[in-house]
């Protein structure tokens, strides 16, 4: 019944950006594989994975500030931002699954050593989350997705510079992951669940995967004239 | 109980550049030659094939290619009174992992040294007086000349099949090439590369400046071409995709392009993947090795007899190892003594990027090595004395990919996220350029390689410690270059340009890359007090053990250290063929 619930309120709370999406085309229609013919998840049906829905509305609005749809270029939310995280957590990142994270461990040394906490990021993310629900009803009477986009950034500024501090979290660190996935699942290929439909390289003139150029390297000081592909084979 | 393998003649540590140059070398002896790589098999076909190379998130960002910190890393602190703490993830340097190691994932920039470089103690002592050499500071000669080396420095730009253009033939000097690098006996196999937009803007405008700008020397095929080894390397189509991925083309230099489809196809070679050694077994003595001890891809151990050991790890790797074994003295920074994890160097790196609002670079058109450099504030044109550093650097404008995830330079002043980083993101992609300084790195008496006290491994054995710090000597090479890459730049003309160089308060910083030219710590030198290997890369301990790449260097280049570790195998190679196989023992008398 929740679930319901909040799939309709997500709807509503997405629905604005949605509408502001031009009608995609895929290049010529024809696909490398079969897999290109797969469309990409609608953001506003996905159910996540990892995430509860209070830390999905959570991850959501908080893309939808780091990316937003304001000016040219798409935004986290109609690139999918969100879906790239929720499967990022799953995933060996999530996990810290290459990292080190034998004991002990001191987390207080410079940041020059990197990281060292003995959290991994999926843990970081968990109680990053309902620590700033908590400062956001605390301070605002309201959780952070009902805030107002003023408001938001402001505590999103506090969380990246360190002016609010949770007790079993490093405020920083959390924003840190969550700007650098966000980032990620903006320009990372399709096939890793964000960058819907490649509209990011667009936006920007990346060619994606085509990865042959022989012939346009000594047309110097000329807009590369092709839209970019994709892993599976897409074209935009 | 550990299983035991048939004995081989020669067992090798790790399968990159240096194993697969001296399987070749050491299986025309017509000896049974062993390779032991801890990471998994790859090649070209199946594992770099289009497209999946052409993916940033999972090779470029999470370093599909590279070692696991959770398998392998160190632990790292400033001072030799701190607490180091582990090298938890990737972010500073990045060692390969499995067959090629960081030879598949490299972006080939190809150099020889000056010939100074290699003597560089004595070029000071010579040139400048040895009061200018700092109390801390404990630079050594290599104990091998650029003379001895230029044949085999030949040999391994023919392998690799370097792109690129002489500037010294026999001491005559060639217009376009560069004139300050040490004599040649040959051009490069291959021509220069194909010229990028910032290749002709740098290049034109260091000419105008008075400065001598050539092509980088590049480990990207510029034509087919077929090495000695029958290998054959296709055009490189400046896919983009370069460090960190391997070649989907085969157009970057690597032992999977080079040599390894020549070596196995030798009925007296063999090689393991995921197989890890633990350490090098020495006689009762202490003085001969009986082989090496390794965990097999099953988890179990094993015993591998061999008559002849040769350590071709990653640098930090190959020390650490010998620290294990327990092969030579370890250092001791207080008293000096010892010689294992002595003058661990790195590189002092700088650079500007210029942002032109009109220009359209299209950086993804690019290659690991296409670039154009200069060497004007090369190590041997500079007056140390006057100067009061000791150092030099090469000055590049390359343009090796523009991966939007992590080549995103943006304005001073640009936000990192919302709306105005969004605007800022599509008004500087695909507009920007750079200009890097790639400089040398002094050895210090505190700068080195120990076994770490705290933190084990998997097999519960001792992490290696890395104690390492900027030096202001090193700071005051890169300050100097940077008054000189800020001329350059202003003399472009761009619309904005940032620069970023090391300063006297900059500490080292272990997360965002800079370079994974780690250096030193078993290094070759002249005499057993003083370094870990003699001339030909032997221990002076344990004359059957070998020790190639860039441990061996006393303090590093000013170069990218391939060149130089690519020319010392064959050096070594020719060493053990000659001189040892006929009589084993040690080939310089301590």
């Amino acid at each position: 019944m929740s679930a319901k619930l909040d799939n309709a309120s997500r709807r509503g709370f997405i629905k604005g950006s949605l509408m502001m999406i031009p009608a995609v085309t895929v290049g010529s229609g024809v696909s490398l594989t079969a897999k290109a013919d797969e469309p990409p998840a609608n953001l506003a049906d996905y159910q996540p994975t990892y995430f509860t829905d209070d830390e999905w509305r959570f991850v959501m609005a908080a893309c939808d500030r780091l990316i937003p749809s304001d000016g040219d270029g798409p935004g986290a939310l109609e690139t999918n931002v969100p879906i790239f995280i929720d499967k990022q957590m799953e995933g060996k990142f999530g996990h810290a699954a290459d990292w080190y994270m034998k004991p002990p461990f001191h987390p207080d040394v410079s940041p020059l050593f990197g990281y060292q906490s003995p959290l991994t990021p999926r843990e970081v993310y968990r109680k990053g989350i309902e620590a700033t629900q908590e400062y956001c009803q605390a301070q605002h009477g309201k959780s952070f997705a009902a805030l107002d986009h003023d408001l938001q950034t402001q505590v999103l500024t506090q969380l990246e510079k360190g002016d609010i501090t949770f007790d079993d979290v490093s405020a920083t660190q959390f924003f840190a992951f969550l700007l650098q996935n966000t980032k990620e699942g903006y320009f990372a290929d399709p096939i890793h669940g964000g960058n819907k439909h490649m509209a990011s390289w667009k936006f920007i003139g990346f060619p994606g995967a085509r990865a042959s150029y022989l012939a346009w390297v000594d047309q110097r000081d000329k807009a590369y004239p092709l839209g970019p592909v994709s892993l599976t084979g897409e074209r935009g | 109980m550990a299983k035991t393998n048939p004995h081989v003649d020669v067992v090798m540590i790790g399968l990159g550049w240096t194993s697969s140059i001296m399987g070749m070398e050491l299986t025309d002896e017509g000896l049974s030659v062993l390779a032991l790589e801890r990471g998994p098999d790859q090649d070209t076909v199946p594992d770099f094939a289009y497209p999946k190379m052409a993916d940033e998130l999972t090779y470029g960002v999470r370093y599909q290619l590279m070692q696991r910190p959770a398998k392998s890393t160190l632990t790292v602190r400033h001072g030799i009174q701190d607490l180091a703490v582990p090298y938890r993830s990737l972010g500073s340097f990045l060692p390969g992992n499995g067959v090629g190691g960081a030879g598949t994932h490299w972006n080939g920039h190809t150099w020889r040294p000056q010939p100074n470089e290699l003597r560089l103690k004595s070029y000071v002592e010579e040139n400048f007086g040895a009061d200018i050499i700092p109390d801390e500071m404990t630079i050594q000669d290599y104990g091998v000349t650029y003379d001895e080396l230029e044949p085999h420095f030949d040999r391994f730009e023919k392998v690799a099949g370097i792109s690129g253009k002489a500037g010294n033939l026999n001491g005559e000097i060639q217009e376009g090439g560069n004139p300050f690098e040490g004599w040649r006996s040959d051009d490069y196999p291959l021509p220069p590369m194909k010229r990028t937009l910032n290749d002709t803007l740098f290049r034109d405008m260091a000419a105008s400046e008075g400065l001598h700008p050539f092509p980088l020397p590049a480990a990207n095929a510029s034509q087919a071409y077929t090495n000695p080894y029958g290998m054959q390397l296709a055009p490189c189509n400046y896919c983009g995709f370069c460090e960190r991925y391997g070649c989907l083309n085969y157009s970057k230099s690597s032992p999977q392009t080079c040599v390894l489809g020549a070596l196995k196809q030798r009925k007296n070679f063999a090689y393991r993947a995921n197989c890890e050694v633990m350490k090098v077994n020495l006689a009762s003595d202490g003085k001969t090795a009986t082989g090496v001890t390794y965990i097999d891809e099953n988890g179990d151990e094993v015993i591998q007899p061999a008559d002849l050991v040769i350590m071709g790890a990653y640098s930090l790797h190959n020390v650490h190892l010998l620290l294990l074994s327990g092969i030579g003295k370890p250092y001791d920074p207080i008293s000096g003594e010892g010689v294992v994890g002595k003058n661990y160097a790195y590189q002092m790196n700088g650079g500007a990027t210029l942002y032109f609002k009109d220009k359209h670079f299209n950086p993804f058109i690019g290659a690991g090595a296409n670039g154009e450099t200069l060497n004007d504030f090369g190590v041997e044109q500079i007056d140390f004395g006057q100067e009061g550093f000791i150092g030099g650097s090469y000055f590049n404008a390359a343009m090796t990919n523009g991966q939007p995830i992590r080549n995103m330079p943006l304005p001073k002043g640009a936000p990192s996220w919302g709306a105005e980083w969004k605007q800022a993101v599509q008004e500087t992609y695909g507009h920007t350029m750079t200009i890097g300084s790639h400089g040398s790195n002094m050895a210090y008496r505190d700068c080195y390689l120990d076994l770490d006290p705290n933190y084990t491994d998997d097999h519960g054995r001792p992490l290696m410690r890395m104690t390492f710090n900027w030096k202001d000597n090193d700071v005051r090479m890169t300050q100097f270059m940077k008054q000189k890459i800020d001329a350059l730049s202003k003399a472009l003309g761009p619309d904005d340009y940032k620069l970023s160089f090391k300063d006297f308060d900059s500490q080292y910083d272990v997360r965002p890359y800079q370079t994974t030219h780690n250096v030193g710590g078993a290094i070759m030198g002249s005499d057993p007090k003083s370094s870990v290997l003699n001339r030909y890369l032997q221990t002076w301990d344990v004359h059957n053990v070998f020790v190639m790449g860039a441990s061996a260097f006393p303090q590093n280049l000013q170069y990218n250290p391939t060149g130089m570790v690519g020319g010392l195998t064959y050096w070594a190679a020719k060493a053990i063929r000659e001189q040892y196989l006929p009589n084993p023992g040690p080939l310089v008398q301590a």
